[in-house]
């Protein structure tokens, strides 16, 4: 007996609202933190929709990548935050509006 | 004679050991002895000389060609074809030169001893002497022109040390002294300028600059030759380079007798006669600088400021007629080339009557013997172009004579002048040191303050009393250079006349006349001033200080003054141009002089010296004098009596003792008969000179303020001052030569040379090119074009840089847009392909 | 020959060794340094008349030679090729003759740089043999431009105040004549596929008779021969290409003056004779009158314009000119006593002239001026001393007996014989004879005749100052008699002129002795260079057209 099935398509329906979310949440954000989770959505987005095709295809490597993408995730984590913090720490303000010193 | 004649070469290296001795040991040895060394040399060289000459008279006159021994050649190029020994020649003729040169030389080096005593560079002095007579006799005895060229510009080098030995007097004298030496050498190269021009032309027409070969003879007149100088072709015999070629001398015989040679110079060619005529003249460049004569003689009278025993010997009796030397040496060219030998004799009157203008007004008693020897030495070279030979060489020996006698007299009188004003000087100012015989050289640095020139004869007057015997040995010396029978000067002078009378009326000449007339003037004149001089300096009363304290010389000066003296009167007995008969009236004559000297003199003397002063001491005849002028009278005597009484010498025995002895060597030599009315003629203007000469000047020597009679009377003073400002040569050589020569030379040096060529054309035209290219390169170039359109691009890009900036807000979310439609935009352009289909 | 084979090497190379030694002694011997220098010159003396005695004199071409290859340039091989001829040994001698004595002056008047000054004399001694000894062009011109270097330094350290102007010009003016002849020397090889001379000079030789001739066309030629000449023009100096030199020796130290005079400048000369004579005979008979004229020119402008000099070195520098328009003249008289005249009169010019600036410099250093009017009577202060200048000055005039009459009258002779020039050249050239007589008179009188001059300063002040103690003197400075060892020392003032010292006598007395050798027995140095000359004249007479004639003339 076949188990019953989610139609991929749902999978990357899905994945493409938390991706747009994720887009919409970077570019209208103004706070680091919330922006940075943004980013977050974006690639768990991407990852759900790796894990979907891997499954349509019955390919392990989507999962692996996705393995992978949590990892490094999560050091980027580590680091973005690290760098939120410094920021705040001389600019008093994680404000991405006020961090325009690269305007040319 | 071959044996003997080998020793020439000892005559003229014995002068130079005299001169190394001197120069390397001279600081070592006593005045003494350096005087003894070079007299020696001299001497021994005279001797040597003199056995020569009773070598070659016992072997028939025939010459010789010596080659020394270890040089065995000079100028040896064979690829060039140059082969040129120092080989030597004896002969009649070189035999004659060097008995004169040695002879006078080593009585004059006897001189010197006393003259220079004291002089701070005494051995340097004879250094110079023997150097000199050591040049003078390699011009006399070489075999080839360039070898007579060597002793040419050798004995203009020894001329120039000599009159510039003073170099270091005080008070100017010593650069005077100094430009007088340059002066002299300098004319005397441009006098060399000819000769050499002269050895080019020879040795290109020639091949050769040999006089003779060895295997060559010359012919006496009269055998059946038409060439003087033939080559004998010798079997097994070669001669030095071959024995086909022959000397100058034949070779132009032979062409001329083949007639119409024509010789190739390399870029153009000339006929012989022509190339003959070119040679000689250039010769005669030569000889105008050495003999002095115009235009070349300004260098003589200048030549004064060397002691007076180097005019003696140098610019009197041997260097300067080496020109006549050259011309009689030569006498096969000059015959081939009459317009030549026109010139010559042109020069030589010319010379003899302006340089006996000139003496007439000199003040400088050095002076007007100096150009009384120019005056002579253009009758000598007169007698030469006219083709005299023999008469040119005679009175080349008698004038070597008589004017060496003078210039000793002269010498003599300066230096007792010099004593008598240092004495008078001493006296005055009771410092002592009266009688020490100074430093000659330094005389003049003794620091006495009025300047005193003890050369002037307006200085001297009476000194014939203060000198008896400079005085009497000056007589003889003025009355034979006068002409004055029967000295010396009379039979060489009247020889002169004799050939340029024969050259006018017998041979149609036109200089001959011309010489005739002008050199009777010229004599004229000389009588004229040889008397002034005698009056203004031995008559009348002393006119200074220094000339009444005057004493005689000391007797190494004046033995050398009085065997002069005696050949002085006996000279003429070399080629008196007589007969047998005429030696009796000449021997009774010649013992009548004699006495005359002994016993009239006295009488004589106070005669000259004038009454209206009473002669307070008798001065005594010294009587070595009188010894000598007996014994050589007595000598004279017995040799004429030899010639009448010894049989083998009696009938036909000419007395042209010269001609005879020269024909051996110089082709083209005529003797002559004596032309009675010539000689009286000559005589008569010889004595008018005199007379007129002891008119003006009596009773008093001077006119008022130490003018000369002559200048103090309007009618000539005129002429007087032209004579006494030397017809302005000086001044006129100085304004058209000398100084064109030094203004070209310091603007060629300065403008030309300097300022344009090294600093102007040098910076502007390379330098400044340089740098205006440089600057062309730099700024122009490099910074305008190179530069500014790298400048140009940097600032597009920098505007199309400012204006992209404005993309960079500095927002994230314009970053995160545009990173988003850039990943739209690559979606679409990939996707684009899917989208088509 | 074979065990001579190496001989020509050492010559050549023995300066560099020298070099080496002077390298090694340390600082505490610099003492040392120029006795080793002398020692390493005359060594190279010894070895160049070893040399001389190994030359054989009846041979024409090159001997005692050495051949190798050096280096390959694209196709063409540079050789090492050395040897000498007639001319060229003789001017080997010359150098190493020169050299001593350079050395000999400079040992006690130069103090600083000692090591480095000695260096570039011996660098310059090799390089000069070996721009005579080379036979291959490119060596030639390498050895050409070294010795550019040593003399550049040597005037540019050692000279006088304005040292590095005349070091530049002097560099840049002959730099500049250098690079034509470097272009006309590649061309030469390319076109004759070989830098050998000889081969060259065979080749040419053989093309001579052929209707197209050695070189493509005439105007190639006259390029070529220009190339030479003027690099060559610029060394000697022929006019008007000479307004380095006065520069160059006034402005070097006297043993620089001595060098340049004494062999740099025969450089010019030398290759006037080697390769524009012996490559080009054709374009040398061509413009043998042009050049007799710059020659003459060159000559009489020289001596006047010396005459107006005021500086002694500056009257001495430009007598040079004078006397290398005689050298110039007689090798472009083309004839056999032209060209031997003007090899002999080189060697002249080097021991005159050389003298002449050794005379300078010890006035120089005695009086520290130039100016010839601050001299006067020094014949009375050092008679010794001025003996020997007068016979350096009359050999330089060319009195007869000394050695520069030998040489002028060999050149006059040939110049008025030949075939090209004629008597018309002769006469001029025999003017500028008594020109020379009419500045070194000059200079002669001025400076050693007259009165004596005390330096104005020194002396005199002192002089003023002392107390009238010596008896005759005046006090006035004029009565010095340093010859008499009675000098002023006792009125506190210093002699100017100390006697001469050892080593500036025997420089001195060795160039009068070879004034006086060369002036009365030149018989073997126109045997050295008969045979070579004879061949030089022989092959440019075939290139005369009207020869014929003025070969009779020889004949006889």
């Amino acid at each position: 007996m076949q188990p019953p099935t989610v139609a991929t398509e749902y999978f990357v329906v899905l994945s493409a609202v938390l991706f747009i979310m994720g887009v919409l949440g970077v570019l209208v954000r103004r706070n680091a933190i919330m922006i940075f989770m943004s980013v977050e959505l974006m690639l768990n987005a991407a990852n759900l929709a790796l894990v979907a095709f891997a499954r349509q295809w019955g390919n392990a490597g989507g999962q692996l990548t996705v393995f992978f993408v949590i990892t490094i995730a999560a050091a980027e984590v580590a680091v973005g935050l690290a760098l939120i913090v410094a920021i705040f720490r001389t600019k008093k303000s994680i404000d991405i509006d006020e961090l325009n010193a690269m305007q040319g | 004679m071959e044996v003997i004649a080998s020793f020439v070469p000892l005559v003229v290296i014995l002068p130079f050991v005299g001169a190394l001795i001197n120069l390397f040991l001279g600081r070592y040895m006593s005045e003494k002895l350096i005087g003894a060394v070079a007299t020696t040399a001299a001497g021994l060289a005279f001797a040597i000389a003199a056995v020569m000459t009773i070598g070659i008279t016992a072997h028939g006159y025939e010459a010789t060609v010596v080659n020394p021994p270890l040089l065995d050649s000079w100028l040896y190029i064979p690829s060039a074809a140059i082969d040129i020994p120092w080989q030597m020649r004896v002969d009649t003729l070189s035999l004659t030169m060097m008995l004169v040169v040695t002879g006078v030389g080593t009585l004059i080096h006897l001189y010197a001893i006393g003259y220079m005593h004291g002089d701070s560079r005494f051995a340097r002095f004879f250094v110079y002497l023997n150097l000199f007579l050591a040049f003078m006799l390699i011009l006399v005895t070489g075999n080839n022109f360039l070898m007579m060229f060597v002793g040419w510009e050798g004995v203009g080098l020894c001329s120039f040390l000599l009159i510039g030995f003073w170099f270091d007097k005080k008070h100017g004298e010593g650069w005077k002294n100094s430009n007088a030496a340059r002066k002299a050498f300098i004319v005397n190269r441009v006098g060399d300028f000819g000769l050499l021009m002269a050895i080019f032309l020879i040795f290109w027409t020639f091949g050769t600059l040999d006089y003779y070969k060895p295997n060559e003879v010359l012919h006496l007149e009269g055998e059946p030759h038409s060439a003087a100088v033939d080559t004998l072709i010798r079997a097994g015999e070669g001669g030095h380079g071959g024995s086909s070629q022959k000397g100058v001398f034949a070779q132009t015989e032979a062409w001329l007798a083949e007639g119409g040679h024509i010789v190739s110079f390399g870029v153009f060619e000339l006929p012989f006669e022509t190339v003959i005529t070119l040679i000689t003249l250039f010769m005669l460049i030569g000889v105008t600088g050495k003999s002095a004569q115009i235009p070349l003689f300004v260098w003589l009278p200048d030549a004064m400021a060397g002691p007076t025993p180097v005019s003696a010997l140098i610019h009197a009796a041997t260097m300067v007629t080496a020109g006549v030397y050259l011309i009689t040496r030569t006498s096969v060219l000059y015959h081939a080339a009459p317009l030549s030998s026109a010139i010559v004799t042109i020069i030589g009157i010319a010379t003899a009557l302006m340089a006996g203008f000139i003496a007439l007004g000199q003040w400088d008693i050095k002076k007007v013997l100096a150009y009384s020897t120019v005056s002579q030495l253009g009758f000598m070279v007169a007698a030469v172009g006219l083709g005299g030979y023999a008469a040119g060489m005679f009175h080349l020996i008698t004038h070597a004579f008589f004017k060496a006698l003078l210039f000793l007299g002269s010498g003599s009188v300066i230096h007792a002048m010099e004593h008598g004003h240092h004495h008078a000087h001493a006296h005055g100012h009771a410092e002592g040191d009266s009688h020490g015989h100074d430093d000659h050289g330094e005389q003049a640095d003794h620091g006495h303050d009025e300047a005193f020139d003890p050369q002037d004869m307006r200085n001297m007057g009476g000194l014939a009393r203060r000198m008896p015997i400079t005085f009497v040995t000056y007589l003889i010396g003025t009355l034979a250079l006068a002409g004055i029978f029967p000295l010396a000067g009379f039979w060489s002078k009247d020889e002169i006349l004799g050939k340029a009378f024969n050259a006018g009326f017998n041979d149609g000449k036109i200089e001959g006349f011309l010489a005739l007339g002008v050199l009777m003037v010229a004599a004229g004149f000389t009588a004229f001033y040889m008397w002034r001089q005698i009056k203004l300096v031995f008559l009348g009363v002393p006119r200074t200080e220094a000339a009444a304290a005057a004493p005689e010389s000391s007797p190494s000066m004046t033995i050398p003054l009085l065997v002069l003296a005696a050949l002085t009167i006996f000279g003429g007995a070399l080629n008196v141009p007589l007969g047998v008969s005429g030696v009796l009236v000449l021997g009774v004559l010649f013992i009548m002089a004699g006495f005359w000297l002994l016993w009239a003199l006295p009488g004589v003397r106070l005669f000259f010296i004038g009454r209206a002063e009473p002669v307070t001491s008798q001065p005594t005849v010294n009587p070595i004098f009188r010894l000598i002028v007996l014994a050589s009278s007595a000598a004279f005597i017995l040799s004429g009596a030899a010639i009448m009484f010894v049989p083998s010498l009696g009938a036909s025995y000419q007395l042209e003792v010269l001609v005879l002895w020269l024909e051996h060597s110089v082709p083209y030599t005529k003797g002559l008969t004596l032309n009675p009315i010539l000689a009286i003629v000559a005589l008569s203007v010889g004595i008018a000179g005199i007379l007129l000469a002891q008119r003006v000047y009596s009773p008093s020597a001077l006119a008022e303020g130490n003018q000369d009679i002559l200048e103090a009377q309007p009618s000539t003073r005129a002429a007087f001052r032209l004579s006494n400002a030397k017809l302005y040569w000086d001044e006129t050589y100085g304004r058209f030569i000398e100084q064109p020569y030094n203004r070209a030379a310091a603007w060629l040096a300065n403008k030309l040379d300097w300022e344009f060529w090294h600093d102007r054309f040098h910076h502007t035209v390379f330098r400044d090119f340089y740098k205006r290219a440089a600057d062309f390169i730099a700024t122009p170039v490099d910074r305008g074009a190179i530069d500014q359109g790298f400048l140009r691009i940097a600032r597009g890009v920098a505007q199309i840089a400012a204006r992209l900036r404005g993309v960079q807000t500095g927002y994230v979310r314009t970053y995160v847009f545009t990173m988003l439609f850039g990943v739209v935009l690559v979606m679409l352009i990939l996707l684009l392909p899917l989208l088509r289909q | 020959m074979e065990k001579n084979d190496m001989l020509i090497n050492i010559v050549l190379f023995s300066p560099l060794v020298g070099i080496a030694l002077l390298l090694i002694f340390g600082r505490a011997r610099e003492e040392r340094i120029k006795w080793v220098a002398l020692v390493s010159s005359l060594v190279t003396l010894a070895f160049s008349i070893i040399l001389l005695g190994a030359f054989d004199q009846s041979k024409a071409g090159m001997q005692l030679e050495n051949l190798g290859e050096w280096f390959r340039l694209g196709n063409y091989t540079v050789s090492y090729y050395v040897g000498v001829d007639g001319l060229s040994v003789l001017l080997v001698v010359l150098t190493a003759f020169i050299m001593p004595l350079a050395i000999l002056f400079s040992l006690y008047h130069v103090k600083d740089r000692v090591r480095l000054y000695y260096s570039f004399l011996l660098l310059l001694e090799f390089a000069m043999i070996g721009v005579f000894v080379a036979q291959d062009l490119f060596m030639f011109y390498v050895f050409w431009e070294v010795s550019l270097v040593p003399m550049y330094f040597l005037v540019g350290i050692w000279g006088s105040e304005q040292r590095i102007y005349a070091a530049v010009k002097f560099f840049l003016y002959t730099m500049a004549g250098s690079i034509l002849m470097l272009l006309a020397i590649l061309w030469m090889g390319n076109h004759f596929g070989t830098f050998n001379v000889m081969q060259i000079k065979a080749a040419i030789e053989a093309a001579a008779g052929t209707p197209e001739g050695a070189f493509p066309s005439a105007v190639t030629e006259l390029l070529l021969f220009l190339g030479f000449f003027i690099a060559f023009a610029i060394k000697v100096p022929i006019w008007p290409l000479h307004s380095w030199l006065p520069d160059a020796h006034v402005q070097a130290p006297t043993a620089g003056s001595v060098i340049l005079a004494g062999v740099l400048l025969k450089l010019g000369t030398y290759g006037l004779v080697r390769f524009n004579l012996g490559l080009f005979p054709q374009m040398s008979v061509t413009l043998a009158p042009i050049i007799g004229i710059l020659a003459i020119i060159g000559i009489i402008y020289g001596a006047w314009v010396s005459y107006a000099q005021t500086d002694v070195k500056k009257l001495v520098a430009y007598s040079s000119i004078s006397h290398l328009g005689f050298v110039v003249l007689g090798i472009f008289a083309l004839n056999a006593a032209g060209i031997s005249g003007a090899t002999l009169q080189m060697i002249n010019h080097g021991i005159s002239t050389g003298g002449l600036f050794l005379v300078v410099g010890m006035l120089y250093e005695r009086r520290h001026t130039k100016a010839i009017d601050a001299f006067g009577g020094v014949w009375k202060a050092l008679p010794v001393f001025s003996g020997l200048a007068l016979v350096i000055t009359l050999s330089s005039m060319g009195l007869p007996g000394l050695n520069g009459f030998v040489g002028e009258f060999t050149i006059l002779l040939g110049t008025a014989g030949s075939p090209v020039l004629g008597l018309g050249f002769a006469f001029f050239g025999t003017i500028g004879v008594i020109l020379a007589a009419v500045y070194l008179l000059y200079m002669w009188n001025k400076v050693f005749m007259g009165e004596y001059k005390a330096p104005a300063a020194a002396a005199h002040g002192d002089f003023a100052l002392a107390p009238a103690t010596g008896g005759g003197h005046e006090g006035d400075g004029e009565d010095v008699h340093a010859d008499h060892g009675h000098d002023d020392h006792g009125h506190g003032g210093e002699n100017p002129y100390p006697p001469l010292m050892w080593n500036e006598v025997t420089a001195l007395v060795v160039v009068v002795v070879a004034a006086f050798v060369i002036g009365l027995y030149p018989r073997p140095f126109f045997g050295y260079m008969d045979a070579s000359t004879n061949a030089a004249a022989a092959e440019l007479s075939r290139y005369i057209p009207n020869q014929a004639a003025s070969e009779n003339i020889q004949a006889e």
